[in-house]
């Protein structure tokens, strides 16, 4: 059914008819529309069969749903930024133990300074935590990919981070189309639990392994992922075939069969980018996209393929990885290896910096013309940066940064004294 | 694709209004996409929200940099914020005020755009007079359809209902078509 809703609440409907058995979740913002919403369709009992717990940390939400997913119930959270952060140690847990929680990550930057506005980086923070990573392009994605989620997560035994670009898609208002519980039920099958805690079967789940065994485990998380490889696309060839529309699978190419120039990226700037494409197309630019959907496991050989006729590759992501540049540059870098091909890193919308066609459309045109520095930041503004450097140049007590630019840029009232 | 930004304070209900407006868009079968600018949410604090439509679907993200229709909630901001940034030179604008352009201090910068475009309602005495409370949203929303013939006021009266039940409902149902009518009546006196 075609609605006009906003993202989280579309979102929460779309987990409800997943048919979860226990939502645990600590409010944070962006995120916190979506639980709320499945917290009142619990209370109202529209959400059948379903324990949904008030936590007291991220951390607790994080160690319930493992606790709920031990014992043998489908398990979701939500969370963003600081608050991944903080149940960090628990999503380790989590994989580790093969426990296939579903777990909506609505992207936000991560502080200091504190900023509650969309980037990747908290996601991009738990890449190699040993979660499946999902990145939903628009609202209709981040639905599907739900369903898919809990489909895959259960199938392989491993959790699933379903990434949403937090406010961009949590807050804006658009088409989608809602499936019914009988398309949901004929696509996602009960769970059944490879492990479980039951009384009638006692076992225990979380054993020590010391050097005697604790690779041969490492290694078996790996090659789980790497079965993900498989099964993501099959999975979306038999989403399309029931729910007809092409989403999820393992990355989406746009425009690129004759494309020398191919920007990579992932999230809802992929719209942004396929319109800027679009107009540089028209203007006779060979150019092309890859959106990635999944990052974990990284798909090596489909963007091998996806970017076997480029001459140039520009990564556009809305993260850095602080001395060194581009996370998923250096990911989408092996899949380059045996070839001199070069890759700029565009490092875009830290913080919620609005991503405009117009710098796009420079920063393409640039790269097109090999005159792209190889690690650049859009819109950056440099007047400001200087301005910075050389107060720490002169002063040996600088003060806070965060506060000085701010008060360089007229936000914050100045000094008080 | 038809782009509004709409300009006004926390507590006016900015956001509500694009998000109404994309409800009255998707009912007539059109694409839509609502977004807030995310700024600081305080009472009284400048707040921007954004409405594209369109016949096929909506993939950027951007923010609305080059609108095609403004309305401004608070008359306010007019000299605090760059309201008309980026407006297109056939743009509309529809200003909640009981003072003319004039009076406002943009008659002159306005006579650059097309008259017939351009419109005043006083929102915040209609919202006052049907619903009791100073939230102009609804109504310029039934003075934005009078002023761009983009939407019907039936429409945005449905999208109204969307989003509100009871007596604020019918309230602003009310102030829509009471904002609906004013506009026409101004357009048509500007016209003559």
């Amino acid at each position: 059914m075609l609605k006009q809703v906003e993202g989280s609440h579309a979102v929460a409907e779309a987990v409800a008819l997943c048919r979860p058995e226990v939502i645990c979740a600590y409010p944070i913002s962006p995120q916190t529309h979506i639980v709320e919403a499945l917290g009142e369709r619990v209370k109202s009992g529209t959400l059948a069969d379903c324990e949904f717990i008030n936590v007291e940390s991220e951390f607790a939400a994080m160690s319930v749903a493992i606790g709920a997913s031990a014992a043998g119930a489908r398990a979701y959270t939500a969370t963003a930024s600081q608050g991944l952060l903080f149940m960090a140690e628990a999503v380790f847990n989590a994989s580790g133990l093969g426990l296939p929680i579903v777990m909506t990550v609505a992207n936000r930057a991560i502080g200091a300074p504190i900023n509650i506005w969309n980037d990747h980086t908290d996601a991009m923070s738990q890449r190699d935590c040993g979660w499946i990573q999902l990145f939903a392009e628009n609202n209709q994605e981040a639905l599907d990919l739900h369903f898919q989620a809990f489909r895959l997560g259960e199938e392989l035994s491993l959790p699933v981070m379903v990434c949403m670009d937090g406010f961009i898609l949590t807050h804006a208002y658009e088409r989608v189309d809602v499936p019914t519980q009988q398309q949901v039920d004929a696509y996602l099958p009960r769970y059944e639990p490879r492990q479980v805690l039951d009384p009638a079967e006692p076992v225990s789940i979380g054993a020590m392994v010391g050097p005697e065994a604790f690779m041969e485990v490492r290694y078996l998380a790996h090659a789980k992922q790497m079965q993900a490889l498989e099964l993501i696309p099959a999975y979306a060839e038999e989403f399309r075939r029931v729910f007809g529309r092409d989403t999820g699978g393992l990355m989406h190419s746009y425009r690129t069969e004759d494309a020398d120039t191919v920007v990579v990226a992932l999230g809802s700037v992929l719209g942004t980018v396929k319109d800027t494409v679009d107009e540089m197309r028209e203007a006779g630019a060979r150019i092309g996209v890859v959106g990635i959907t999944c990052f974990r496991p990284w798909p090596l050989a489909a963007v091998q393929a996806a970017l076997a006729g480029a001459r140039r590759v520009v990564v556009l992501e809305k993260s850095l990885a602080v001395g060194i540049g581009g996370i998923v540059s250096t990911n989408v870098r092996t899949a380059l290896a045996a070839r001199a091909v070069p890759v700029y890193t565009v490092i875009a919308g830290l913080g919620g910096r609005a991503i405009t066609r117009d710098s796009l459309r420079r920063a393409f045109g640039q790269a097109m013309e090999d005159r792209l520095e190889p690690l650049s930041f859009l819109d950056l503004d440099h007047a400001l940066v200087e301005r910075a450097l050389a107060r720490e140049r002169q002063v040996r007590r600088s003060g806070p940064l965060a506060e000085s630019i701010l008060r360089d840029l007229g936000v914050v009232a100045a000094r008080a004294g | 694709m038809f782009q509004i930004r709409i300009h006004g304070r926390g507590g006016q209900g900015v956001v509500t209004a694009a998000e109404m407006l994309s409800l009255a868009a998707f009912r007539e079968g059109r694409h839509a996409q609502a977004f807030p600018s995310f700024g600081s949410e305080r009472t009284g604090a400048p707040v921007v929200a954004y409405c594209r439509i369109d016949e096929r679907e909506i993939r950027l993200r951007e923010p609305v940099l080059r609108p095609d229709a403004l309305v401004i909630q608070d008359p306010t901001l007019l000299h605090q914020v760059d309201v008309f940034s980026g407006l297109v030179p056939d743009g509309y604008v529809l200003i909640n005020t009981t003072r003319s352009f004039d009076a406002l201090g943009v008659g002159e910068f306005l006579k650059g755009f097309r008259a017939e475009h351009l419109c005043t309602v006083p929102a915040t005495d209609l919202a006052l007079k049907h619903i009791g409370r100073p939230v102009p949203n609804a109504a310029l929303l039934g003075g934005f359809a009078a002023l761009s013939g983009r939407i019907s006021l039936e429409s945005v009266q449905a999208a109204i209902r969307d989003k509100f039940s009871g007596k604020v409902a019918s309230g602003n149902v009310a102030a829509a078509a009471e904002a609906y009518e004013h506009v026409k009546r101004e357009s048509h006196a500007e016209a003559g």
